[in-house]
């Protein structure tokens, strides 16, 4: 089962490399290294936070266009294409194929994460390297902050909701409708929190228990963005880490199950 | 010994947004092959050889009915182990080559390693894909992607094999060689249920045939028992014949067509011995040119099965509501 599942994540990730995802990644080095130049021109002190801020802010842009467009294809490329038809009857269950198809864009979006913090990092290396006094001047937060690592992992677990969301809308939906929705659900997201106290500000009973169900069913997006409090240099407790990952982890399952069960009952026409 | 089993199976697709109604593509279908059978599923265009065939393969869920294959149902593992499917038209990823789409799928039945290579190298080569297989399939002909479906249909040695138009997009060159590998998979002991319009196919293939027309299975047997394979009659062609003469042979013969000038084809029922015929008009001065006897075959079956069919009223398409 391990195998079956690990071969259709191996093709997904290979998928993605021949046509060419990767390529993202040499516009981010572009972006990183020119920022740094033109920061450096300008500003003094302040160039490092800026930096992180630009860092980890196209991290998130540049995997959230990788999540959601390959993600709402994922799934419905390969019954619009047919090559479902081939797949399906050799001995893989239709749930395998799904985790199979989440893991594969899993591996591409981790990929791409890595290579961006280790661009990032060498790019505020150079920035120390050639201006000592950025050491000193940085305050809040030293230069080569090993917190980043928090930001990148959080914003690691978030972009796998965001694809666990558009593959199960893959599932059944166009790939336009897909993205529209997976990008409304994020935009939603980001503000979930305060649907849990909508009551405070409405009367209506029905209305503010709709918002509490919305609350649940939606994702809560914004814990998972700590880059404020990384590039400041404020602390982010252990515990709230643990927590975020966990619900980012059972949203994302929950997600999956939903896909497969939708996949499990689908013609193939 | 059954190598399949089909009992009462019906599909109905939900037609129309709003107001849903199925719609009966396939109805109370209802077969037994046996193993080592060649079964030719014949029928024209839109009349539910496709939908059986994804039924068998549980790519879509029957309505209502059953399924056995090799003793089990579709969706068994152990099932889908033991069986190879070629869809009609298969589309495979693009980005893989066909080396890479067979070892991919060799993968999901269990081959790994050096197994996996050679059995693929060997399966490309018996389908005649030769220099291409390290190409990505996006460059593929038709029939080139034909073949490689073959491949992959054939890639885990399987005990039944469902082919959808295993002919189609193929040149003659290729149809030779698909009608060879089916024969070497029959010797092999595998069991062949392929679906087909093209009825020489069939006529050159199958040990039995059932012939689907709308939705219903309008009869099913050995060849030798659907088709009449007695001599129904002559065709005898002559040059440098007079047409003039003609009335004088009425009697024996059926028709004259006129083929072109002094050429005709003269059809003659069988109880006219034909070389006297042959003779006869020699000695009027007509020269002889080829002599056939004619048999009633498969198209002329399917044609008069599908026409009776087609005049009767439509029934199980639209299913009444409630």
């Amino acid at each position: 089962m391990v195998r079956v599942i690990g071969l259709v994540a191996y093709h997904v990730f290979k998928e993605s490399v021949r046509d060419k995802v990767l390529y993202n990644l040499v516009l981010f080095a572009v972006l990183m290294i020119g920022a740094s130049y033109l920061l450096g021109q300008l500003t003094a002190g302040q160039d490092v936070k800026i930096i992180k801020d630009l860092g980890l802010a196209a991290s998130s842009m540049f995997g959230l266009f990788i999540a959601v467009f390959i993600g709402v294809g994922l799934v419905w490329k390969e019954v619009d294409r047919r090559s479902v038809h081939n797949l399906l009857v050799k001995p893989i269950r239709r749930h395998q194929f799904i985790i199979g198809k989440f893991l594969g864009l899993a591996v591409t979006l981790l990929v791409n994460l890595a290579v961006m913090a280790i661009a990032l990092y060498a790019v505020l290396a150079l920035m120390a390297w050639r201006e000592p006094s950025l050491v000193k001047a940085s305050v809040d937060a030293p230069v080569l902050d090993p917190r980043l690592l928090i930001a990148f992992g959080l914003l690691y677990v978030q972009l796998l909701v965001v694809t666990s969301v558009a593959l199960c809308f893959s599932t059944f939906s166009s790939p336009l409708l897909s993205a529209a929705l997976t990008a409304g659900l994020y935009v939603v997201g980001h503000f979930n929190a305060d649907l849990a106290h909508f009551e405070n500000v409405v009367a209506s009973p029905a209305a503010a228990w709709l918002a509490k169900a919305m609350y649940y069913l939606l994702p809560n997006l914004a814990p998972f963005d700590v880059k404020l409090a990384v590039v400041h240099g404020q602390p982010i407790a252990a515990g709230f880490v643990a927590l975020t990952a966990g619900y980012g982890v059972l949203y994302m399952a929950a997600m999956i199950t939903l896909a497969s069960l939708i996949f499990a009952r689908r013609d193939f026409k | 010994m059954v190598a399949l089993e089909i009992e009462q199976l019906s599909k109905d697709f939900a037609t129309g947004f709003w107001r849903p109604r199925p719609y009966r593509a396939l109805d109370a279908l209802s077969l037994r092959i046996e193993t080592n059978e060649v079964f030719g599923f014949l029928g024209p265009n839109g009349a539910g050889k496709t939908t059986t065939l994804k039924l068998l393969t549980q790519l879509i869920y029957p309505t209502s009915g059953r399924i056995s294959i090799l003793g089990r149902p579709p969706g068994d593992l152990e099932v889908r182990r033991r069986i190879g499917y070629l869809p009609e038209a298969p589309y495979f990823y693009d980005y893989l080559t066909a080396e890479e789409l067979l070892a991919y799928f060799g993968g999901l039945f269990g081959l790994r390693g050096a197994a996996c290579r050679a059995r693929v190298g060997d399966l490309l080569d018996r389908v005649g894909i030769g220099g291409e297989r390290r190409l990505p399939l996006r460059k593929y002909s038709k029939g080139m992607l034909q073949r490689v479906g073959l491949a992959q249909a054939i890639l885990n040695e399987p005990d039944i094999v469902f082919l959808d138009e295993p002919m189609s997009g193929l040149d003659p060159l290729g149809r030779r060689d698909v009608r060879a590998l089916i024969l070497e998979l029959r010797d092999r002991g595998c069991t062949i249920f392929f679906s087909s319009h093209i009825l020489s196919d069939a006529e050159a293939l199958c040990s039995r045939v059932g012939i689907i027309v709308g939705g219903q299975l309008v009869t099913a047997g050995a060849l030798s028992e659907i088709l009449a394979f007695d001599v129904s009659g002559w065709e005898i062609v002559m040059a440098e014949l007079d047409p003039a003469v003609l009335p004088d042979f009425q009697a024996r013969i059926r028709r004259a067509t006129r083929i072109s000038a002094g050429r005709y084809a003269i059809e003659a029922p069988s109880e006219t011995e034909p070389d006297r015929l042959v003779a006869d008009l020699r000695a009027r001065g007509a020269r002889f040119l080829s002599a056939n006897p004619l048999r009633s075959t498969l198209e002329d079956f399917f044609v008069q099965q599908v026409a009776a069919r087609r005049a009767q009223p439509p029934a199980g398409r639209l299913m009444p509501e409630g």
